[in-house]
């Protein structure tokens, strides 16, 4: 297979990935600006910092309000990772990846771009908002769908299974990133409760509140939700899962070509060394510090990932 | 149901005849048409339409934005062709391909033609298509056109005209197989009715044709790719389903290098030789070593590998020399001296301005005439006599006095209509034909049909799908 090819399997899976991401990180923005008038600006600002649009965003803006924030982020011609601009990227890879992609594959992606395109060419309206995002949700599910069902679990298969998760982990690592000061111990330790709409807004942004509350019941604390998000292999977002999955899409990798790559020494110690731990030794070192080492990891497995496969000569 | 008149000249509708009695080749369709709900074939076409979409069967519009994908209309009723007419059509094609093959071997070994003095030597030094590299160049299994198309026009019930030979790099066959696939899915009923010559196993036949022109230095199965300029351009669609069909690898010039005196791409574990490419990009822009130097499509050093027999260039580089505009008067004398034989279809008769009275009787009959630039394609920088205006007409007639030597002139043609689906019912409308053939040293293949071009506009004589041109599925009848 084409270092290329690789390359855009890898590519179009993160950025269908990033466009699904960004979607949640509004649909929990939106939650709070809609009930908590007072905090919406702080929100709104700490979610364009997760999504690392802040910067572009102060470029043309003064201030958070919400519908500039949503415009910008889902449509804006000047905002490089806008849904919209992030699904092109997607099936602009897709199309370079065609022949490696099953025929649904490529429609499902082909579809969304349509759909997303016709349903943003217009600002959305507030009240249309829910519909924009489930609309979002629902076509990146198809392409998940059409890819899980159809390809063929051969090389190809593994470059975009890799580029998904390394997206993933990078998401949900950001969130915890932007948000760890809610769940320092000082706060857990003097025994109050966090903000209930702020710990549910974490969740949120991952998809995960009911899940959390399946797993922990009604209990809310900060060590249980870094451990959900950090630790816990069963949810889907987590760092653990996303690490997991890498990994084994690695070392599939590794049989399909006989090799053992710098990339797949580096996937291994982000499992074992930073994650194979419980979650109070984690707090004992420092939360921040280790969400900031694991970003600065996981993007370093990106780029030897991308070496080691010939993404670009 | 059907009027026989449309643009002012008269013509022959395939369907009808001149006539109003359906012709042998429709008949059975007709009928099936005749018991149709025409809402419901309205709604087919939307599906059609809709298909392509998804598809992405679309093409980029040069100097368009790049967003702006447009789709080239399909038109629901096929293009009939009989198995009689077809076995001539294809005798008169493979006559004509093995005679521009044999031209090029000609122009690029011996020049015989050119010290017979069939064909005037400045056509060829002169001209840019000319390729002086490829001069004693033997490219392996001899074939220089792996993939032409021969556009043919049809102006009665037995008069067929080559109007130009595709010797490059023919595009459309895509659309030629996707139209089928989409027929088949829309009226699968038909296809059950009446015997049709299936299509699809072009992607195949070309695999193994390139693959019988292997390099000498290919070991074992030879690997074949497709070389694109990328998603940008225009007929990107067509690189990528091509490769998918045959399973080759699609690759750009930054894929590709030179090693160890192979051309190789670029792949997860390495570079990978390539034996057979099988290129969508021009001749200048091949090997930016050895022709324009600024070309980023292409393989610095691919020429030496080529001269090296490390590699199969399909289409050989310099076939231009053969489908050039100003060549194609000539193409009854080649046909003649390579084959022996008189030209199986004809040449429309054309006026060479380079000739001073040829420019004469083409500047007093403009107003009637087809004027095409010499090295133009896409059908831009023409002008259709009948169709214009006054001021056209001068503005074009300064033009060639300015350049005569760039241009040739035909007879507006009557072309033949088949009709398409109009919300109105069935229309005329004007159409052409490009069959693909493949040549190996194992011989021509012909796929029955081709590429059936229709001006969607009425009285439109330009069926460019640049030009807003649509496409309809050919059927050739089996016997």
């Amino acid at each position: 297979m084409l270092g290329k090819t690789a390359g855009s399997l890898y590519w179009m899976a993160r950025y269908l990935e990033r466009s699904e991401n960004n979607a949640r990180l509004i649909d929990a923005g939106f939650r709070i600006a809609l009930t908590r008038s007072s905090t919406a600006a702080a929100e709104w600002r700490s979610v364009l910092v997760t999504a690392g649009q802040n910067y572009a965003f102060k470029q043309t803006q003064q201030d958070y309000n919400s519908q500039r924030v949503v415009d910008f982020m889902l449509r804006d011609p000047s905002n490089p990772s806008s849904i919209l601009s992030v699904v092109k990227q997607a099936r602009d890879n897709a199309r370079t990846a065609r022949t490696y992609l099953t025929r649904e594959v490529w429609e499902a992606v082909n579809t969304s771009w349509m759909t997303l395109g016709a349903l943003l060419k217009r600002q959305v309206r507030e009240d249309d908002l829910p519909d924009v995002l489930a609309a979002i949700r629902q076509q990146s599910a198809l392409v998940r769908g059409a890819f899980s069902g159809t390809m063929l679990r051969n090389d190809g298969y593994n470059f975009a299974r890799i580029g998904t998760f390394l997206e993933r982990a990078d998401n949900t690592a950001r969130i915890l990133d932007v948000k760890y000061y809610l769940l320092l111990p000082s706060v857990a330790h003097i025994g109050s409760s966090i903000d209930n709409v702020q710990w549910e807004t974490i969740l949120r942004s991952v998809s995960a509140h009911r899940a959390y509350h399946w797993l922990y019941g009604t209990e809310i604390s900060a060590l249980k939700i870094a451990e959900f998000l950090i630790l816990y292999k069963q949810m889907p977002r987590s760092l653990a899962f996303c690490c997991e999955q890498m990994n084994d899409n690695l070392r599939l990798l590794e049989r399909t070509y006989g090799q053992e790559t710098d990339a797949i020494r580096m996937g291994a110690s982000m499992c074992n060394e930073r994650l194979s731990r419980p979650i109070a030794s984690i707090f004992d070192g420092g939360l921040h510090e280790f969400i900031t080492d694991f970003l600065r990891a996981n993007a370093a497995l990106a780029q030897q990932f991308e070496r080691d496969y010939r993404f670009v000569e | 149901m059907l009027r026989g008149k449309g643009s002012g000249i008269p013509f022959f509708d395939e369907m009808i005849g001149q006539g109003s009695d359906v012709r042998s080749p429709y008949r059975e369709y007709h009928e099936w048409f005749d018991r149709e709900d025409a809402a419901r074939i309205q709604r087919k076409a939307q599906q059609a339409e809709a298909f392509f979409r998804t598809t992405g069967i679309t093409f980029n519009v040069y100097g368009q934005d790049e967003a702006d994908e447009r789709l080239i209309p399909f038109d629901v009723v096929p293009r009939i062709i009989s198995a009689s007419e077809w076995r001539r059509l294809s005798r008169g094609i493979e006559q004509r391909v093995r005679a521009l093959n044999a031209f090029l071997h000609d122009i690029y070994h011996r020049q015989e033609i050119l010290r017979a003095g069939r064909v005037p030597t400045e056509l060829i030094s002169r001209n840019e298509a000319f390729l002086p590299m490829m001069m004693g160049m033997d490219p392996p299994g001899g074939v220089y056109t792996h993939i032409s198309g021969i556009d043919i026009v049809r102006t009665g019930a037995n008069e067929f005209y080559v109007l130009e030979d595709n010797a490059r790099t023919p595009s459309g066959v895509s659309y030629m197989l996707e139209n089928r696939e989409t027929m088949l899915q829309m009226f699968p009923e038909l296809f059950a009715k009446i015997s049709v010559h299936e299509v699809s196993d072009y992607p195949l036949n070309l695999l193994k044709s390139l693959s019988a022109c292997a390099p000498p230095k290919c070991n074992g199965t030879p690997t074949v790719a497709v070389l694109t300029p990328g998603i940008h351009n225009s007929a990107y669609f067509e690189h990528s389903f091509l490769a998918d069909q045959m399973g080759a690898e699609l690759v750009e010039g930054h894929d590709l290098r030179v090693v160890d005196g192979r051309v190789a791409m670029r792949t997860t574990q390495g570079y990978t030789p390539i034996d057979v490419l099988y290129r969508r990009v021009d001749d200048d822009f091949l090997d930016p070593l050895n022709f324009r130097p600024e070309s980023m499509l292409g393989v610095p050093g691919i020429w030496d590998v080529y001269r090296a027999g490390g590699i199969t260039i399909a289409n050989a580089p310099g076939t231009g020399i053969a489908d050039d505009k100003a060549l194609y008067s000539y193409m009854p004398d080649i046909i003649e001296f390579y084959t022996g034989e008189k030209a199986l279809l004809p040449n429309v008769p054309t006026w060479r301005c380079s000739e001073p009275d040829h420019l004469k009787e083409v500047l007093e009959r403009l107003p009637e005439l087809v004027v095409k630039e010499v090295h133009g394609s896409g059908g831009y920088g023409m002008l259709v006599g009948p169709a214009a205006s006054k001021k056209e007409i001068a503005a074009f007639r300064a033009k060639l006095e300015a350049n005569p030597r760039g241009y040739i002139a035909q007879p507006t043609l009557s072309l033949s209509t088949v009709p398409i689906f109009t919300k109105a019912g069935l229309a005329p409308r004007h159409v052409d034909l490009r069959p693909f053939v493949l040549m190996s040293p194992q011989g021509l293949t012909i796929t029955p049909g081709g590429l059936t071009r229709v001006a969607m506009s009425k009285g439109s004589l330009v069926v460019n799908s640049s030009q807003g041109g649509g496409t309809k599925d050919t059927w050739v009848l089996e016997d």
